[in-house]
């Protein structure tokens, strides 16, 4: 920082280009979801050149106080800044100084029969666990570089070029050496509590090593086909905005984690709603009775008073494979928010119904295992494993009705993909009628209700459906549509 | 970086990064990069800071610990439901003002009316006293999530422009920024427009070395392995997926409680006897002894 004064004609000022650069990196954060005015592009201008270009590290923390509104957009940012702001260009510079990995060579440079070229592999390797044991952050940065550079690219044309992470790791197989990481630590010690401990630890360093891997992967891809591209496709979305169909295993169990901050929000949400349907309406009949003592003059107007009572929810969940991801983290969702309500129940279904309420409340200390739980221990399956609305909302309609009542508000989830059977409209029907309200909550993107097997809008004509894709979407929905 | 008119809009306590560092650390909060950096910014550009973060990292404390170090006042409003411009901005002395006006009975109208409104009948609260002074002064509002989103629209005004409208008197500017600092809990979002305003830091639980570093600072009689070990259990147990992860102020407590059960490294007896300490709820505890294998 020699004197650089942080006004408005200063902040284009520095490296050409670098306005450029900032514009296009909030653009690419802009597609992926988050709101950034002019106002915060320009803040992070200032911080620029308040902080100087020195140290990347204080411009990533910097940018992200000036840009970012949440912390949910945190692995976005990173991931996009990494893009825009790379630590380096090209081939890293400990690779270009090795002969043996000659950056314009043939694609497929390591070849794991070569001899010469698995001696490289090996090098790497052990490196790599030297790194991984004395958790050094830069070697192991540096790693990822070498690893991407001599391992990861494919392709021989320049048109099919490309750097692929996943091809690092399946040659590099960091995952294992984590064996002989704990063996070698377990013999320079003594044995000690932490022990147990240690081999997550070197787990978590190993996911993080992956991480930067990819990352770098990311940077050598953007160089080839533009940045702007890849920002676009390669980074993964926020977690709450995944969609429930297409999460992964670790994007689940990350959405699971978003279950209670999302369902605390969603309940002060509701309690605010609740305060301000309490505020209000003048109840006549009462104001004018009072009116009498003042001699006909209304001084205290008498408000009406809302009934105590809460409202009952019934959950009613496809957890067919196709939509157990949705289906899991809403029942969880209800099941947190469940003070709430005066009552929850939750029914799932395959092809018959059953009451689970018991195992989602039980499952809230291990969410993860929940649906194996509903599968093994309740009755949702008949004689076949695919889904049956028609039958299951028959059954539900003949046996658990007595659940339903007018104070009740019905939630049904599922893609309404009926292998073709009969959707049993009369059923549902049957239910809307005892119901306060019936809800419909559709994984599933619009335009692809009523495509093949699904009976969408046969449903969405009884009852209101409404698409939810995302986490993000069902909280808007549970917040607006819900009763308070 | 005073007031020399090289950065008006600052508050200009520190002069780099590095320097928020070094100084923070003298008055005993260790700070992250993310920490230091967005400190550094709002103070050069003036802008205030809303941190968010789970209960017990350290939000309140960075405030405390950027007064300190500024050798300012530290002016703070604690947000609770129901607050409003009465506790927040200003109030008038409506007792006094019936005082003053029984007194002078004999005075014309125009001279009691321009009277009562003068100073001496104006009680500041936080949000104005933190304007009007003249010497150093780091604002905290603790807890802004807690407060009803109407109070949000009081802050704009402040946050935005460091100015307080009282329409008997006029607009109060203030002579000197205020370090403001905000802190959150995430209950609710707060609104755009806020957040607009601020720059934001989400300060999370911190990594392993710092927070060994916070450990040691803390409890300076612990040994450095019994630190070591010790920050690793609770790092594992935030891996958990716990109802409440153990904080900041947890593993310090922890730290004092083995330190005075004389304990000089962890072993099952132990982490079982004193997981209490960092453990608030019985389901915690079950699935923490489970994982750890503890028998």
């Amino acid at each position: 920082m020699t004197g650089a004064d942080p006004t408005a004609t200063d902040v284009r000022e520095p490296v050409h280009g670098l306005p450029e650069r900032l514009t296009g990196f909030v653009q690419a954060l802009r597609d992926h979801g988050m709101r950034i005015g002019p106002g915060e592009t320009v803040d992070a201008g200032a911080v620029l050149a308040a902080l100087g270009l020195t140290d990347r590290a204080y411009i990533r923390e910097g940018l992200a106080a000036a840009l970012l509104r949440a912390d949910g957009q945190r692995a976005v940012f990173d991931a996009t800044f990494d893009l825009y702001f790379p630590l380096g260009v090209g081939t890293p510079e400990a690779a270009r100084a090795d002969p043996g990995a000659e950056p314009t060579g043939p694609a497929n440079p390591v070849s794991p029969t070569n001899p010469t070229d698995r001696a490289v592999l090996a090098d790497l390797r052990e490196r790599l666990a030297e790194a991984l044991a004395a958790d050094d952050r830069s070697a192991l940065t540096q790693l990822a570089g070498e690893a991407v550079n001599t391992l990861g690219r494919y392709g021989s044309s320049p048109a099919a070029q490309g750097w692929s992470a996943h091809q690092t790791l399946s040659r590099l197989a960091p995952e294992t050496l984590l064996a002989g990481l704990l063996a070698a630590r377990r013999a320079g010690q003594s044995p000690g509590f932490t022990d147990r401990l240690d081999a997550d630890e070197i787990r978590r360093r190993i996911q993080g090593f992956r991480g930067q891997v990819g990352t770098e992967a990311r940077r050598r891809a953007a160089e080839l086909r533009g940045t702007e591209r890849i920002a676009q496709r390669a980074i993964a979305p926020s977690t709450d905005r995944v969609d429930f169909l297409a999460a992964n295993r670790d994007q689940l169990a990350e959405l699971r984690r978003t279950v209670q901050p999302l369902a605390r929000k969603l309940a002060t949400r509701l309690a605010a709603r609740r305060r301000k349907a309490h505020a209000g309406r003048i109840d006549l009949r009462r104001t004018l009775r009072r009116s009498l003592s003042t001699g006909g003059v209304p001084l205290r107007p008498a408000y009406r008073r809302r009934r105590p009572g809460r409202p009952e929810i019934v959950l009613l969940c496809d957890v067919s494979g196709s939509v157990a991801g949705f289906a899991d983290f809403t029942m969880l969702l209800v099941q947190a928010m469940r003070d709430q309500f005066s009552k929850v129940r939750v029914f799932a279904f395959v092809n018959r119904t059953d009451e689970v309420t018991r195992l989602v409340t039980a499952g809230s200390a291990d969410p993860a295992a929940l649906g194996r739980r509903i599968l093994t221990e309740a009755k949702v399956l008949g004689f076949h494993g695919n889904s049956d609305y028609g039958a299951a909302l028959g059954e539900f309609a003949d046996r658990h009705l007595a659940a339903v009542g007018p104070r009740t508000c019905v939630l049904i989830l599922g893609d309404a993909r009926n292998n073709g059977r009969d959707p049993n409209l009369p059923a549902l029907g049957r239910i809307a009628d005892r119901a306060r309200r019936v809800y419909w909550l559709n994984p599933e993107r619009i335009e692809l209700w009523s495509t093949g097997d699904s009976a969408a809008h046969a449903y969405a004509g009884l009852v209101e459906m409404h698409p939810c894709r995302n986490a993000r979407r069902l909280g808007e929905l549970v917040a607006r549509l819900l009763p308070v | 970086m005073s007031e020399d008119g090289t950065h008006p809009a600052g508050t200009g306590f520190f002069t780099s990064v590095d320097d928020v560092s070094a100084k923070l650390a003298e008055a005993g909060y260790l700070a992250s990069p993310a920490v230091a950096t967005t400190v550094f910014l709002a103070d050069r550009l003036g802008k205030p800071l809303l941190v968010e973060g789970p209960a017990g990292v350290g939000k309140t404390e960075l405030a405390k610990a950027v007064a300190r170090v500024g050798a300012a006042r530290l002016v703070r409003l604690q947000c609770y439901e129901g607050i409003d411009e009465s506790r927040a901005l200003y109030e008038w002395n409506h007792a006094k003002q019936l005082l003053r006006i029984t007194a002078g009975r004999d005075e014309s109208w125009d001279e009691a009316r321009t009277d009562i409104f003068g100073e001496e009948f104006l009680l500041t609260r936080p949000l104005l006293t933190a304007i009007r002074g003249s010497e150093p002064t780091v604002l905290l509002i603790d807890e802004t999530d807690k407060a009803d989103v109407e109070v949000e629209g009081l802050l704009l005004e402040v946050l935005s422009d460091f100015q307080v409208t009282v329409p008997e008197l006029g607009t109060i500017t203030a002579t000197r920024r205020p370090f403001v600092l905000l802190t959150s809990n995430a209950t609710r979002e707060l609104s755009e427009a806020l957040r607009r305003r601020c720059l934001f830091l989400h300060l999370d639980f911190p990594d392993a070395a710092l927070e060994q570093r916070i450990v040691r600072l803390k409890v300076p009689g612990l040994d450095q392995v019994l630190a070591d070990s010790l920050v690793k259990v609770v790092g594992a147990l935030r891996a958990m997926e716990l109802r409440k992860a153990p904080s900041v102020a947890e593993t310090i407590d922890w730290a004092r409680t083995l330190l005075a059960l004389g304990a000089d490294t962890l072993d099952e007896a132990v982490v079982r006897d004193s997981l209490g300490v960092i453990l608030k709820h019985q389901d915690d505890v079950l699935k923490a002894t489970r994982k750890l294998t503890l028998t």
